[in-house]
Parts: structure tokens; sequence; C-alpha cells
């Protein structure tokens, strides 16, 4: 298709405007005055949706595919939240007014939601408080590793090492170096839980704390939570709950009982809200007790008249890590999922979840190998190393499942497991939808073995084969420049 | 139960597949053992019908009839209602990151063309998928700029705004940097800033239009930075851009903001849009997604994600960012609002608001004892001095209906007299008129 650059024509306007009702004139010095117009796109309306909705056909999403892309819980987003999320009272309000003086008088609404939502999550996860500022789960975790970095700071300890297991997720690593930790990187034991052996010897007083997936990133519960929990705490470090995989054990096991002090959780996982091609997420922060004071500010209060307040100064606070209150309408919508589910429901979503997972990985098994021999939780975690062996990896079965119609598990990941292929179904989709996906899972496996070239020429039905990403990087072309403006 | 399809007799053949007799059976081969929890929190859930009335409700303790006149980084800009119907299509709502591209090319197309506009309107070479906000843009830029050069100061003018000053405090606190704040008002920043550059500084960080909405030509300190090897870096408006020569022009090398300018509602603060654009140099230094064209088997052109030797899922602790999920769907009402404006319609709202910014301006100054607190140049925000305390005007005004503006004297006690106001092309004449009747009332 072409590029909206390369379409239209001079004169066209998408969009219509209000006629000037003062005089024209502006306070623009001559020496900082543009000398052309921006060199954008001249379509009428029509021209520019057509192209963005025949764009938009050009893409997989949940509600034209199974999705059982591994860590990304990629669930149904239910569509009266966006209807919620487009009223005028919540996405028509202005951040600046509860910062104006007695300004929180005129947004309580919004307040008492983003307040609702962090009590409500600070009972379903057994913790003290949470933030809701951060705006992805990453920046949760950047967020978490500040405050753990404040504690130790106002105890007057220094402990710079961060320890994480080597099956964590990328993004743990690359927060801890922001937060100015330096990673140490722990073991796995045969049965895909924490190597206790190997987190005994990296403890000392240099440590600040261990960051842990729970359950982690094999889909796998590992059962010594409390004991590896009560060992970082004896040593004196703290333990960050990565919540990525929350949807396995959420309304069945609150990670602050089993003595997490920290923990972020993603909206855009566990509580339905939509992935948008790779956002916007929300990644708020739990914490126990003795990290309340650091929290980031501003942060809503409720006075005994029950009003809401901000509270803009904290003498331990790390200090805001978003403008306002975090994204405020990704908040919205996952407020309208808690109070859809209750408690009950939050129950069914991992008992649905874990069951669809186990009945993939039961009936898969005969095809690709298991990475640990167990029972999972709300992912499987397969390997297609018996095919690779034919010629047939782990990419390859990924793109013949685009060619059937469904969107991909992620590969490559947990990097300690060979060919991996991570496979997380999630509670909403039915048996019928995942008996299809393991007749195709199947057929590859047995494509694989009588016609390996037909699986590794795959996809052929997408809008495009497969993309020479070695020249994309090498001679990397990452915009349509207009070259007469170029400087 | 909500949105789960399985039914009892479902889950019944299912478990007996894996195997087990019932649920708990298969939790305990799992290797959970903890007790169920009891939790101070509602049983049953509500429907559909209960949950939008409450919201409802909810939505209605907000006062949104307010009419604008605050802008301070976020704005009340017209958002054509096209974006959304054309956001909300279920392709582009429900797809995650594009790690499959041949399943994602409308994703990667229309982030490859978000690229391209932004680097059009910011007149750089390269841009990012997009990152979280303006705020954590900006932090993003200094980073970039102190793993570039390894130098350890970073210079940052007084007139950046306050939010943003705040958060680069909180992210820069464990850095082994030292960051140095110049004077807020605007001359004196300008000479500190060009005093203070030396071998040790890292990156210069200015914003354009600067927080009290004045305009200047920022090429003279920006090449006298570069000379000295300091990465000059611009946080800017972009909607400004509409008439304002562009920080490429100007020299600046690392260019980030806030996009909800364009096309993205106020939201009380979030979902937002922060964007980066850099030149090819600081291309493999650069955090985030970024989509490249190339050309399949069959030599199609199509879209991937590139470079990603820089991020964290490949690169963990040596990474260029932590940054994974960004602004995706908010990037692409940016392009969508965009191409909607085109060239022509994007001058014209840019020339909507300078022109009705410079008639509030005269209107608001014709007040006795009021008058602009600088003579500078600005594009649709501007800050007028009152001859009392503005604190209790604008609480007044706010009961009259008008959000008036911020009260400067929460960010320095000198200031306690200044608002600081933004008009939009969403303000009519009468509106204007009748701030300054509300405002001539007041004092």
């Amino acid at each position: 298709m072409k590029l909206l650059f390369e379409k239209g024509s001079p004169g066209r306007t998408g969009t219509t405007l209000p006629a000037l009702d003062v005089q024209r004139s502006d306070r623009v010095p001559d020496s900082v005055r543009r000398r052309e117009d921006a060199a954008l796109p001249e379509l009428s309306e029509l021209d520019v949706i057509r192209h963005f909705v025949n764009l938009s056909r050009k893409n997989m999403g949940i509600e034209t595919s199974f999705y059982p892309l591994g860590s990304c819980t990629m669930k149904y987003n239910p569509r009266f939240h966006e209807d919620v999320a487009s009223f005028t009272g919540f996405a028509g309000l202005h951040p600046r007014l509860s910062l104006l003086p007695e300004g929180e008088e005129y947004c309580q609404g919004a307040l008492r939601a983003v307040f609702e939502a962090e009590r409500f999550l600070a009972e379903l996860l057994g913790f003290a408080d949470f933030t809701m500022q951060p705006l992805a789960g990453a920046h949760g975790e950047m967020t978490g590793l500040m405050l753990i970095a404040a504690f130790h700071e106002a105890k007057g300890e220094d402990r710079s090492v961060m320890l994480i297991p080597d099956s964590a997720h990328g993004t743990n690593p690359a927060s801890a170096t922001l937060a100015g930790f330096s990673a140490r990187v722990i073991g796995t034991d045969a049965f895909g839980n924490v190597d206790l052996a190997s987190l005994e010897k990296a403890l000392g007083p240099d440590v600040a704390g261990l960051m842990l997936t729970c359950p982690n990133t094999l889909g796998l519960y590992d059962a010594n939570v409390r004991q590896i929990n009560e060992m970082v705490h004896a040593s004196g470090g703290l333990v960050y709950a990565d919540g990525a995989n929350l949807n396995a054990i959420v309304g069945r096991v609150r990670p602050g009982d089993l003595g997490f002090d920290i923990m972020h959780i993603n909206l855009h996982k566990t509580f339905s809200t939509p992935h948008g091609g790779g956002g916007p997420g929300s990644g708020p922060v739990g914490v126990c007790a003795k990290l309340v004071p650091f929290l980031p500010v501003p942060h809503i209060q409720e006075h005994s008249n029950g009003s809401l307040r901000l509270k803009h100064e904290s003498a331990y606070s790390v200090g805001p890590v978003a403008p306002y209150y975090g994204n405020f309408l990704v908040i919205l919508r996952a407020w309208a999922y808690m109070t859809t589910l209750g408690i009950e429901g939050f129950r069914r979503v991992s008992e649905n979840a874990v069951i669809n997972a186990n009945y993939l990985r039961v009936r898969l098994q005969q095809a690709y190998k298991p990475a640990f021999e167990r029972a999972c939780l709300h992912e499987c975690v397969l390997s297609a190393s018996a095919q690779a062996r034919l010629g047939v990896r782990a990419l390859d079965i990924a793109k013949a499942l685009l060619d059937r119609g469904f969107h991909a598990p992620t590969i490559y990941f947990p990097l300690i497991v060979e060919e991996a292929l991570m496979i997380e179904p999630t509670e909403t989709e039915s048996k019928e939808t995942l008996d299809a996906f393991i007749s195709a899972m199947l057929e590859i496996a047995a494509l694989a073995e009588s016609a390996p070239d037909a699986v590794t020429a795959a996809p052929l039905t997408m809008p495009v084969r497969r993309l020479d990403e070695t020249t994309a990087a090498r001679r990397p072309d990452v915009a349509a420049l207009d070259l007469e403006e170029t400087p | 139960m909500p949105y789960i399809a399985n039914t009892a007799q479902d889950r019944k053949e299912m478990l007996q597949a894996i195997g087990v007799e019932s649920f708990d059976e298969l939790w305990h081969l799992a290797d959970v053992h903890e007790s169920p929890p009891r939790f101070n929190l509602p049983e049953k859930g509500l429907s559909e019908l209960e949950v939008l009335a409450k919201l409802g409700t909810l939505a209605r303790e907000n006062r949104t009839d307010l009419i604008c006149f605050t802008g301070g980084g976020v704005y009340d800009h017209f958002v054509p209602a096209a974006i959304s119907h054309v956001v909300e299509r279920g392709e582009f709502l429900t797809s995650y990151t594009p790690y499959q591209p041949e399943a994602s090319q409308g994703t990667l197309q229309a982030v490859y063309e978000y690229q391209s506009a932004m680097c059009r309107l910011t007149g750089m070479e390269v841009s990012n998928a997009s990152l979280y906000d303006g705020g954590t843009a900006l932090f993003e830029a200094i980073l970039m700029a102190l793993r570039r050069n390894r130098r350890r100061k970073v210079l940052i003018a007084g007139t950046l705004s306050p939010i943003y000053q705040a958060m680069v405090r909180t992210s820069s606190h464990h850095l082994a940097a030292e960051v140095r704040v110049t004077s807020d008002e605007p001359d004196q920043c300008a000479d500190e800033l060009l005093k203070s550059l030396d071998e040790e500084t890292s990156s210069v960080v200015i914003q354009y239009p600067d927080f009290y909405g004045t305009i200047r030509d920022w090429t003279p300190l920006v090449m006298k930075a570069r000379e000295k090897g300091i990465t000059p870096i611009c946080s800017v408006y972009p909607l400004a851009l509409a008439l304002l020569k562009t920080p490429g022009e100007m020299g600046f090398e690392i260019v980030t903001g806030e996009g909800q300018s364009l096309g993205i509602p106020l939201s009380f603060g979030g979902p937002y849009l922060g964007f980066m654009t850099t030149t090819s140099d600081f291309m493999r230094k650069m955090p985030g997604r970024i989509c490249g064209r190339t050309k399949d088997l069959s030599g199609k052109p199509g879209f991937v994600l590139t470079l990603q030797a820089r991020e964290q899922h490949i690169r963990r602790e040596k990474a260029t960012s932590n940054i994974c999920t960004n602004e995706s769907l908010c990037a692409l009402r940016a392009i969508i609002y965009l191409a909607l404006m085109g060239k022509t319609g994007f001058r014209r709202v840019g020339e909507l608001c300078a022109s009705k910014a410079s008639f509030a301006a005269e209107t608001l100054i014709s007040i006795p004892g009021v008058r602009l607190a600088s003579s500078d140049g600005f594009f649709n925000e501007f800050v007028i001095e009152l001859p009392v305390d503005a604190k209790p005007v604008v609480s007044q005004l706010l009961r009259k209906g008008f959000m008036a503006g911020i009260p400067l004297g929460a960010f320095r006690e000198e200031r306690n007299k200044q608002v600081l106001l933004a008009v939009t092309e969403k303000r009519t004449r009468e509106e204007i008129v009748g701030l300054a009747e509300a405002l001539g009332g007041a004092l």
C-alpha cells in the first residue's frame, strides 16, 4: 500500500475548522517563524479514513484471531470500556484542574476512580498502598526499583546489587541498570524454580533485593517462594514481584501475603485493557507498609469528610514518575473490569487461564517437548528442539501458524529454553478455539517431518512474505523524509 | 461468568484430558499450596448496565464545562471525531507489539508514517515509535546524551516545565550525573545557559516555547553547545511547530515532547504520547521501538521493527533503555490527526491559536492594572501579571466557570501575581471577552 505521503493532491484537507472570529495577528517573532509549512499529507477525510481502515485490515488482533502470545495475556478487552473512556466527564477533563486552587473539588469523580482502583488493587494483592502513576510495566519496574533504592538510602545502607533470575524478562535487568543497580544473575534448578544454592551464594550485604516473576516466565509456580523471600529479607534485601504473570494466581494468592515487599502489575494484561499495538499500558506499583512513605507524589488521600485531596509533598517520596495520575483512561477501564468481575470473577479468571494452559500443554506434548515435565499455571513453555533437528525452527512454526489463522506464541523466550514456544491462551478462549489451535500445531509438527520446506516457506497468506530484517537493520530506512526540508 | 466461554462441561472434559479430577487437584499439582485468602472486597461483580451507571455518576462529578484557558503542557485542542472511530478498529486496538511483522503490517506502516511525520514536523531525520509522555521522553534524551559523550553534567533551562524538572530529578537521582537548573527568568536563563557551557557538560535542555510561553531563536546557543561537544536537547510543543521554526533548523540534536496536542483528548493526564526525534548519528543510541521499511522475499515493500540490538529483550542490562510497551495507539492518533489536518489544516490550527492568543493578551491587558509579564514573543501561551495575588482570583474565576490559567506563585513566591494562560482554536471571541469581563470584575 502507498504511503500517506505518496497520496493526495495540493490544497486538500481532511477537516473543517471555524472561521477566525478575531483579527488575524500573532506574536511570533520573525526570527523563529517557520518558512514553509510542514510537509504533511494533503488528503480528504474519506481518503484518510480509507487509508487507515485498509491498514488495519493487515493486522491480526485479539478480535480477529486467537493470540496466544506468552507473557502478554492477550485476553478479550470488553467493548463497553471504550465507551466509558470516551465519556466527556473523563476524556474532556484537564489534569491541571486538580492542581488549581480549590480545583480538586471540580474533579472528585476522576480522583475517586483512581483512588478506588488503588484501594481495590491493594486489597486484592495484599499490599498497604499503590501508586497508579507508572505508565507501563517497565516503568513500574523502574519505579519499584527506585523505591527500593530510596529505602536503603534512608537507612544509610549502600546496597548496589539487584538479583535477577536467568529466566527473567529483559526489562528486569534493563530497569535495574537504569535505577543505578548492577544486575547479578541467579540460576534455575532442574524443576524450573529458583536455584536456592545459587541464591544463597549470591546474597550478601551488597544486595539491595531480588526481582522475582511470580509465577515465573516458564509459567511455573515456585513452591519455595516464601522461603526465597525470607532468605532475601534475612540478608537485609527487599523482594520485588514482577506481576507480568499475575493472571495465573489473581483472586487465589495474594503476593503481599507471600512476603513480597513491592510489586508492579500490568493493567493491560491482567486487567484487560487493550494493548493498542504496543501501548498505552499502565504499570501500577504496590508496596508493603514500610515502603509507603517513599511512594511517588502527588498521591490521592481521602479526608474524614469523604472528599479526596492530593498530597504533593512527602519527606521521603521519590518524587513524581509521571506528570499526573498515570494513564487515567487505562485505569478507568481497569476499574470497570474489577467492578464487573468481583472476587468471584477473578477466581474464575485464574481457574480458566490455568485449565486452558494445561489443556494445551497436555495435548501438545505428544509433538512438542515441554520445557519442564510438570503442571504449569497460565502459560505453557514448549520446545521445538525436536523440530529444529529436522530444519524447522520455532520461528518457522510461528509463521506457519499465521497462515492457519492464529497469531504466533512468544518465541525464543525464556532464553534458557532451546527453541522456546511460550503459549498463553488466557481464560477468555473457548475449548473449540484451543482444539483448532492444537490441530494446527499438530499438523505443523507432522509437516515438519514429512515436508519441512512447506513449513519454512510460511507465511504465504499474509499481506507480505518473510521480510528482510538484516538489510532493514544494516541500511535503516526509518522515515520518508521530505527531501527539500531535510537539514 | 463475565467474558469466560468455557462451561462446566467444557472444563470437565479438559480436566479429564489433563488427567485430573478437579481444578483443585491441578492447582496442587502445579505446586501451589497457599490457603485461599479472604478479601475485604465485593464477592460478586456487577453487570455492564450497573457499571456504566456507576461510572456515569463519577463522570458527572467532574467539571468539563469550564471554559479552558489552561495549558502548561496539556492543551484543550480540537480532536476530529474520525480519529477515535479509526483507532477503535479491533485490528489496531487489540493487537500488540508487532513481533510478527507479517501479521502486523497495518500497525507497522502506521508507525513508519508517524515516524516520517514527526521528522518532518521537527526537522529531524529519525524518530522512534513513541515513548510514554513528554517528561519521560526528555529523561530518555538526557540518558542518550550521557551515553554518547560520557560526560557528567546536565544543564537544564529553568524555563522547563516544573513537572518535567521534578520528573528528571526523580529519575536521575541514582545516576552519576550532576543536574544543574538555571533561573526561570527567560533572559537570565539564556545568559546562564550560555555561560555554563563547558567541556564537562553532557547536554543542555531547552523547552520551546518555554513553560511561560516565551519563544526565542536558540540557534546561537545550540551552535556554541555543539562546538563544545554538548548535545542540545529541545522539548517542544508540537502544535506550535505549525508556525514556528523547527528545532532541527536551529541545530538541536535531540527533540522530545508531549504529543497530546496532536489529536489526543485531555484525559485527566493520560494516556498521552512521548515522542523523540533525532539525527542519524544518534539513531543507534535511541531508546524504544523503531520501525523500518524493507522488502519481503518476493521483493514487495514491507515494514519491520528494526535496530533491535539496542533493546532490552536482546541486550538486557546493556540495553539503551528498559522501555518495552510504549504508547502505540496514541501515536496512531497523532498520525491520523496530522493526516486529517494536512499541510494547510495544520497551519490553520496554528494561526487560529496564535491569533486568538494575541487577541486575548490585548483584551486582558486593557483591564486596568493587568499587564504582560514579558515583552517576548509567544505562540498561544503567555503570562499576565495582576495587581493582586493571583491565587484567589483564579479560584474566584473557577467558580464563575473559567479555568483562567495557572497561578505561578506555587512555583516561585515572587511570581505570585502572575497567571499563565493558553488559548487554543476552540476558544471563541465571546469566551475571551467573557474571561476579560470576569477578570475585571474579580480585581
